[in-house]
């Protein structure tokens, strides 16, 4: 008996994904020069979240022409953005066969109140967040993988940081408690209780998690690696930077030898400036895009 | 000193698992299950005395250039040849085939049941597996397209192979290591543990 989109075959991709770096492209020869590189997905949008800051405005899913273009160009994994909520634009992602979805802040939401019922489709999504109980809600609805919001095309580590040692500090306090408390805990972080109670008895998420937002560098990837990520998206850090394909290589490398500070080392040396970078401290209300989604 | 006399009970195996990239922490998992003791590998000294490798699923073309970049391929050649035991699943059959390692005589169709969306699981009768068929978990799963008189194809899907044996070689197309079933890896295992015996006898 042959069954598509289980559960398993969906959070199954993520799992493949492990220990790689999956590139934002805006073009076919931007996508080759990643799979080049090692990605192990891309992810295709018309804008990278440095530029979506710059020019402002709403910011969509991308043309299907584009997305089509990376598809015929790479063998690897495609991913596209959908705004939070817009069902509509997913079910057109999934029409176009994309491998992964990813329902962003990144982009304008769509729906302030509800994030797309991911249950629904037979594509997988990936959906960021900043705290456990704002991962377990996105598995609630559907999830097949977890990323770390961080800060959107600010090439500042900081908010991702925040995001994953947030995450993996609540997961380590939720396995200490007994099984009691689980209920009242699950209340506290708005969290469906059965994914509560799994995560508190296997000490992890029961989907991939990877850390997104800010990565500029081959040792911001090796930090996050550190702190717990499964594997990293790189956003603007990459083709914002002088020498994307060099810059693009030394992140995988290094997100491959995290535990070796040797590599790590040797991977960061000579790659030229990294993306022209905003603190995201002094970015404020309306610019902050983590706090897009609940 | 205890524990390090010849008539010391053997120890557990140790089974290295490829770690460029990929899904190698869920074949990790499995193989503790079981009792066998794993090493991630990323660099050609990581190989070292090792009892078996498995090189899991990933993206193949992400786990080729990492290959190259860490000069791993004649490392891997010469662990083939000393006759450690290898599983290779999805990605890792892919790996193992005549254009990429060249450990089996058989070639790998990459992404052959489609993209994501048309990924699957389904029962597949594995010979050489007792019992009900092994749920296999097909991910942008290759297929085998070609293989030589050497390769022993063991289970099919949709008239596809999907699972082959040549040698010490061991090639899945799909995930066993994302299922609850321990079949496959124990079946692995037991060529591990076979291939240990036979190099102790001849040391002696």
């Amino acid at each position: 008996m042959r069954d598509e989109a289980t559960f398993r075959v969906k959070a199954g991709l993520a799992e493949m994904l492990k220990g790689g770096v999956i590139m934002d492209v805006v073009t076919p020869e931007q996508a080759k020069v990643a799979e080049d590189a090692g990605a192990a997905a891309v992810m295709a949008l018309e804008r990278v979240p440095a530029d979506i800051r710059r020019d402002g405005g709403v910011a969509r899913m991308s043309d299907p022409e584009m997305i089509a273009g990376i598809q015929e160009a790479v063998s690897i994994p495609v991913m596209a953005k959908a705004r939070i909520g817009h069902f509509m634009e997913a079910r057109v992602l999934a029409a176009l066969e994309v491998d992964y979805v990813d329902e962003s802040e990144v982009l304008t939401p769509a729906d302030e109140a509800n994030h797309i019922d991911k249950w629904d489709f037979k594509v997988p999504f990936v959906c960021g967040a900043t705290n456990l109980g704002e991962a377990l809600r996105r598995i609630g609805e559907g999830a097949a993988m977890i990323r770390s919001k961080g800060e959107a095309g600010t090439g500042d580590i900081v908010e991702a940081v925040r995001h994953m040692r947030q995450i993996t500090g609540e997961i380590r306090r939720l396995t200490m408690l007994e099984a009691g408390e689980i209920a009242t805990a699950a209340k506290q972080i708005a969290a469906p209780l059965d994914i509560v109670r799994d995560v508190a008895r296997e000490g992890r998420l029961p989907v991939v998690l990877f850390c997104a937002g800010g990565i500029a560098t081959p040792a911001d990837a090796a930090l996050m690696m550190a702190l717990g990520a499964e594997g990293v998206f790189v956003g603007s850090g990459i083709f914002k930077s002088d020498d994307p394909p060099t810059r693009a290589r030394a992140i995988v490398e290094a997100t491959t030898h995290w535990q070796d500070a040797k590599r790590v080392a040797e991977a960061s040396r000579g790659l030229g400036p990294a993306m022209e970078s905003l603190e995201s401290s002094k970015l404020e209300g309306e610019q902050l895009l983590a706090q897009r989604g609940w | 000193m205890a524990g390090a006399g010849p008539s010391a009970p053997p120890a557990k195996p140790v089974v290295g698992v490829l770690a460029l990239q990929g899904g190698f922490e869920a074949h990790e998992r499995m193989l503790h299950r079981l009792g066998a003791r794993t090493r991630q590998v990323r660099v050609a000294g990581d190989l070292e005395g090792l009892d078996g490798l498995v090189v899991p699923g990933g993206e193949s073309t992400t786990m080729t250039l990492g290959i190259e970049r860490e000069g791993l391929a004649g490392p891997l050649r010469a662990l083939a040849r000393a006759g450690t035991p290898i599983l290779g699943s999805c990605a890792g059959l892919i790996m193992l085939d005549s254009e990429h390692l060249g450990l089996m005589d058989m070639r790998a169709e990459r992404n052959a049941f489609g993209r994501q969306i048309r990924s699957f699981e389904a029962d597949v009768a594995f010979r050489g597996i007792d019992g009900p068929p092994i749920r296999g978990i097909f991910i942008r799963a290759p297929w085998i397209a070609e293989h030589g008189p050497g390769v022993e194809i063991l289970g099919e899907v949709e008239g596809h192979p999907v699972a082959a044996r040549q040698g010490e070689m061991l090639a899945v197309a799909f995930h066993a290591e994302l299922s609850d079933d321990e079949r496959l890896h124990r079946l692995f295992l037991e060529s591990v543990e076979h291939a240990r015996a036979s190099a102790a006898s001849e040391r002696r």
